[in-house]
């Protein structure tokens, strides 16, 4: 079901005030975060996010298209690189 | 027979005939049937030339069907592998989208079993 719109989107707080302070300050730093829940909002567009998977940061640049999905949604946390024996050339997904 | 959209509708009620068209079910279907004052269980054969191009133009004006709906499936697709989000990137691989398992069935998107043979020791 879809999240109340009362709510607003979810973004985790922390991360909200770095993206709004940065933009205040009119720089966009690479910001790290483990909140792959937060939802991309207009604000950081521009940005670079990196975005933690479990093992490592994945740098996520936000363009316009992105508004809407989760920051997790971009880094992704499985890698799969084909079965041992397949003569495939191993893929990263 | 009727031709609406570019499919050529079997003669049945109308209500069924027009779910031929894609982007038409049966609700749609009926809701057609109503805004144009038909009723929904004639034949298609018994209505009148005048009937279908009401039909036609309900359709044309106010549903996104065949061509136009195929299009905008497709390019919301796109967009998803062009922001290389997750669901792209399983519509790329072709496995399910929705978090669906694939340890088995996922059939219909992965298509057709391929046996893998078993590694000799």
């Amino acid at each position: 079901m879809a999240r109340s719109i009362k709510k607003g989107p979810f973004i985790e707080k922390k991360l909200y005030k770095r993206v709004l302070e940065a933009n205040k300050a009119g720089q966009k730093p690479m910001v790290k975060t483990y909140s792959r829940t937060s939802t991309i909002i207009p604000e950081m567009v521009g940005f670079t996010i990196s975005v933690y998977n479990g093992k490592t940061w994945v740098p996520v640049y936000v363009t316009e298209n992105l508004v809407g999905h989760k920051l997790g949604e971009f880094s992704p946390t499985r890698f799969y690189r084909g079965h041992a024996g397949s003569d495939k050339k191993s893929k990263k997904r | 027979m009727a031709r609406i959209a570019g499919i050529d509708l079997p003669n049945k009620a109308t209500k069924i005939s027009l779910t031929y068209i894609f982007g038409i079910g049966r609700t749609s279907a009926v809701e057609i049937c109503k805004k144009t004052g038909i009723d929904p269980d004639t034949k298609m054969n018994e209505l009148s030339a005048e009937q279908v191009n009401d039909l036609r133009k309900t359709i044309e004006n106010d549903y996104k069907v065949e061509g136009r709906l195929r299009t905008e499936v497709a390019l919301n697709i796109k967009r998803l592998m062009d922001i290389g989000c997750y669901r792209g990137l399983r519509h790329r691989r072709g496995l399910p989208v929705r978090g669906q398992r694939t340890k088995t069935n996922a059939r219909t998107r992965k298509g057709k079993k391929k046996t893998v043979a078993n590694k000799k020791k």
